[in-house]
């Protein structure tokens, strides 16, 4: 086993705050330009937008035309070698021996109580090679569950390699506008290709985090500018648009997919008893397989699948408009007896409805759902209790999302 | 022979909302229309290779969300999309007005306009809020019957009275004065800016045979902004498509319901025997028969061309002959091979594509509306245009674009004779010259232009007049009184005949809230169980 992870190098500038000023992704120079309102956040050390112009219209880019987010900050990290798959395979609940080559997955990985750690995609770049992507640092995880595979070399490259979400119903034509329409035409979900650009390669993967059509951009950080310059060329008339935390968190729920320290907390993070989940509880059962051969957590996750979950992640249509934020939920209307608690929550622009995401007590499922919602109004606190229905399928899930070749929307 | 529960006349956007609801209801119901194509004046139509006009209505902010919820017409089809940055420019073009959507930008762009109307807008707001709040709970219910002495109507008199009581009673009394004031004066209350006033005023004469002078006209501007997109109340949205997706939705909806539409079928008569509507007889000569008969179109259509007058009672055919619809408005859809350069506003993409008003004074308008008492079109006419191909990928092919102009005003007779198609080209050109004005090098870029006077409106939806509310917005044909006092809710003197469209409570606008309150009100009396939603949810 090899890690190659050189610490990031000294600041040696006479700055006397540097050393608590964030990070800029490749893209910043654009993004600045683009950020209107200074509307910045952070992740993983990195300035980040929580918008740029205005959270709403971005989100209906996404839905509407074609937005970027950037994912720079995202952990990269590259795992090779003879015993790369092996030792991935051991790490994630998925079969990873069914990934072929040019071929993405999402999985997520587990304590050996079987409580999740994170969520990622993977992309089999070549035979032996890996790339695995994930919202939070993972790098100690990473070298821990590759203790006693040898002829593995797992690569932090998160700073060199930069990565360009394009997502929304133009983000085809968009694509196909900059010149690359051939190459991702037959692009099925989860599948990714590589591209020569500005004499380098670029890589196109048909992922994404919104529910919609869309793609994300990977190229080396030093022509990030170039990407994005011809990104946007060739986006003018199909309404591209850069867009932040806030229109992302729009509509990965509409999408129904989860979010670190939202729906799950990081079990190496979480200080209380079960506080963190399983991936069963956060109803992504459909990951763990248990038919391939030993992996993380199986054991737990196993004795957990034959009892049963105590509680389960599920997707609320409540009524009324007032978003269900941080509402504890009940089984009757005279909100009694708490049953479970709402996780993300939002009134959908598009689908019109009033929705969220909610860990529920299992056996409670089968019975009445009731959210206490305070909103206010000019000062003034209201309490509404609102019925909850339970839904199977995601809010936001158009058939343009998975359509191959994809039309021009 | 088929026999229908309920026939539908127009497959304009209530029609098929009513019927969608009878339908939702189990109901065996036809929607009967005379073009050959759906929606009435929520439509898209390809009038030129690749462009996709909303032809009549352009934007949407009164749909009520409860309607498309329950309706599921995201699934159907339906995406609202809100727009923003409205601009409006001074009469000479020196000088624009902007309306940021940012707050604090917002501020500060009235501040560099007049600093005293930057803080007075903050009040005018809250006012029209608080006006609006009050209209906007009233919409998806029917309005109670004064004179009638049952529970219902007692009850809702009641509702109604606590309604308004809850504004207070100094703010009582201001309501009363603004349903029956100008948009001028109403405004004088608050700005000093004439190009702020007239920007502010715009929503006051859209649609509408009144000027900014003209009482009544508050009321108006009101109706305007009393919609919504997601709660933000005032904003105005883009139907992805354009407006005809809204009508496609719905009557995908109505199908889904095995609800049937049949195009290309004008209503030549309303059927009547012994007083009771028993279905309809097409231009074709075909009859069809239904239990119950549903108009959609406006009350003056409906009562003075498709029932026979002797099958009326013969108030309501003068009532009829009189309701207030006066054609004041004309269309001019355009196709444009680049987006126009607009002198005054920077080259913002955020900005110079939104809403455009191209009239800078009250003044202008109030000469505008004089030249339409004149029967003539004003050669310095109001306009508000919008370029919805900016924010709509699917309207135009990419890097061209759609100009969607209203005009306030134009006349539904011309003092010098019938509309002409010339008549009408020179109508359009005004309006191409105008923008001319404020955009050099405009019209280079007009590629095809879709004009649309009262005339063409009147000829191709059936609107009377081309009045794009079927029938005026003012307090004696609102509320109880619309369409006729005694008449307010939805049942029609013929026994099981009904109205569905703009010409009942509440009014213009693509809202879908007249097409189910009607059929809210006909499963009442078909003692069905109520599938309408009661109240529009924003405002609990």
């Amino acid at each position: 086993m090899n890690i190659v992870a050189p610490a990031d190098p000294e600041l040696s500038s006479d700055d006397r705050f540097a050393g608590e000023r964030l990070k800029l992704s490749p893209f910043h120079p654009r993004q600045a330009e683009l950020n209107i309102r200074d509307a910045w956040s952070a992740w993983n050390g990195y300035k980040f937008a929580d918008y740029y112009y205005e959270a709403t219209y971005e989100y209906f880019c996404i839905r509407n035309t074609c937005g970027t987010y950037d994912i720079c900050p995202m952990q990269k990290f590259l795992v090779e070698g003879e015993d790369a798959l092996a030792m991935l395979d051991r790490m994630v609940t998925r079969d990873l021996t069914k990934l072929r080559v040019n071929r993405i997955t999402y999985c997520c990985w587990c304590d050996d109580t079987g409580r999740m750690i994170d969520d990622g995609t993977i992309f089999r770049l070549d035979d032996n090679r890996y790339m695995l992507t994930c919202g939070s640092p993972c790098l100690a995880w990473l070298a821990k569950s590759a203790l006693g595979f040898d002829k593995v070399t797992i690569t932090e490259h998160t700073e060199q390699l930069a990565g360009l979400s394009l997502q929304g119903p133009t983000s085809f034509s968009t694509l196909k506008n900059m010149g690359v329409g051939d190459a991702v035409a037959e692009l099925k979900p989860f599948g990714f290709t590589r591209v020569p650009f500005v004499g380098t390669e670029l890589m196109i993967s048909r992922t994404g985090f919104t529910g919609d059509l869309g793609y994300e951009l990977w190229i080396d950080a030093e022509y990030a500018l170039p990407l994005w310059d011809a990104l946007y060329e060739a986006g003018e008339d199909y309404g591209i648009q850069p867009y932040g935390e806030a229109a992302t968190n729009m509509a990965r729920l509409e999408a129904g997919f989860i979010m670190p320290y939202m729906e799950f907390n990081e079990a190496p993070k979480t200080i209380n008893f079960e506080h963190d989940q399983t991936p069963l509880e956060l109803n992504l059962g459909w990951l763990v397989d248990f038919k391939k051969p030993h992996f993380n957590g199986r054991r737990a996750l196993l004795e957990q699948k034959q009892k049963g979950t105590k509680q389960l992640l599920v997707k609320l249509d409540i009524e009324g408009n007032k978003p269900a934020e941080e509402a504890i939920l009940y089984d009757s209307k005279g909100c009694r007896n708490q049953i479970g608690y709402v996780t993300s929550a939002m009134w959908s622009p598009s689908v019109k409805a009033n929705i969220a995401l909610a860990m529920i007590d299992t056996k409670a499922l089968t019975g009445e759902i009731w959210a206490e919602i305070y909103h206010y109004k000019e000062l003034r606190p209201y309490r509404k209790v609102a019925k909850c229905k339970v839904q199977d399928k995601p809010f936001w899930m158009p058939p343009r999302a998975r359509q191959t070749p994809p039309g021009e929307f | 022979m088929k026999k229908y529960d309920a026939v539908i006349i127009g497959a304009g956007h209530n029609g098929l909302t009513n019927a969608a609801y009878l339908a939702k209801a189990g109901l065996n119901v036809v929607v009967v229309e005379k073009n050959d194509y759906i929606g009435g004046a929520a439509v898209t139509r390809e009038m030129h290779e690749g462009w996709f006009y909303s032809s009549c209505s352009y934007v949407c902010s009164m749909m009520r969300q409860s309607i498309h919820r329950d309706l599921d017409l995201t699934r159907h089809g339906l995406l609202l999309v809100p727009y923003m940055g409205t601009v409006a420019f001074s009469d000479d073009g020196s000088k624009a007005f902007i309306d940021y959507p940012n707050e604090e930008a917002a501020y500060n762009e009235l501040r560099r306009h007049s600093v005293k109307d930057a803080d007075a807008m903050a009040r005018l707001q809250a006012d029209l809020g608080r006006y609006a709040q009050l209209i906007r709970k009233t919409l998806l219910r029917t309005p109670p019957d004064p004179s009638s002495f049952k529970p219902r109507d007692i009850k809702e008199l009641l509702w109604l009275g606590k309604q308004f009581w809850g504004l207070g009673e100094r703010e009582l009394y201001e309501y009363i004065r603004f349903f029956t004031m100008s948009a001028a004066d109403f405004l004088d209350d608050y700005f000093e800016n004439d190009l702020i006033k007239a920007a502010m005023a715009a929503p006051g004469i859209i649609g509408t045979a009144l000027g900014v002078q003209s009482p009544g006209s508050a009321y108006i501007l009101l109706h305007h902004v009393m919609g919504d997109v997601d709660g933000n109340v005032g904003a105005w949205g883009l139907a992805r498509g354009g407006m005809g997706a809204i009508s496609n939705a719905l009557a995908s909806a109505l199908k889904a319901h095995d609800g049937e539409i049949r195009t290309g079928s004008g209503v030549e008569q309303i059927l009547v025997k012994d007083g009771t509507a028993v279905g309809v007889a097409l231009e074709s000569g075909e009859e069809i028969y239904a239990d119950i008969v549903v108009s959609n179109l406006d009350a003056k259509r409906t009562f003075t061309k498709i029932i026979d007058k002797k099958d009326l009672p013969p108030k309501i055919y003068d009532r009829a002959s009189n309701f207030k619809i006066r054609g004041s408005s004309g269309k001019v859809n355009i196709a444009l091979s680049g987006m126009p350069k607009f002198t005054n506003i920077p080259d913002n993409r955020y900005i110079n594509r939104g809403g455009q008003n191209y009239t800078g004074s009250l003044e202008t308008m109030e000469r505008a509306y004089d030249c339409w008492k004149r029967g003539r079109w004003s050669d310095d006419p109001f306009i508000e245009a919008i370029i919805p191909s900016a924010w709509d990928p699917t309207v135009a092919p990419p890097g061209k674009h759609w100009m969607s102009t209203f005009i306030q005003y134009c006349p539904p007779k011309l003092a010098d004779g019938p509309w002409t198609p010339e008549k009408r080209d020179a109508f359009g050109q005004t309006v191409i010259n105008k923008i001319e004005r404020y955009a050099p090098g405009f019209k280079d870029l007009v590629v095809h232009a879709e004009v649309r006077t009262p005339h063409e409106i009147e000829n191709e939806i059936g609107l009377t007049e081309g009045n794009i509310f079927q029938g005026e917005l003012t307090i004696d044909q609102l509320l109880f009184n619309r369409p006729f006092p005694g008449y307010g809710q939805y049942r029609m003197p013929l026994q099981n005949m009904y109205m569905c469209g703009s010409s009942t409570h509440p009014g213009g606008g693509v809202s879908s809230a007249c097409g189910a309150n009607a059929a809210r009100e006909i499963l009442m009396d078909l003692k069905r169980p109520n599938t309408v939603p009661e109240d529009d949810f924003y405002d609990e």
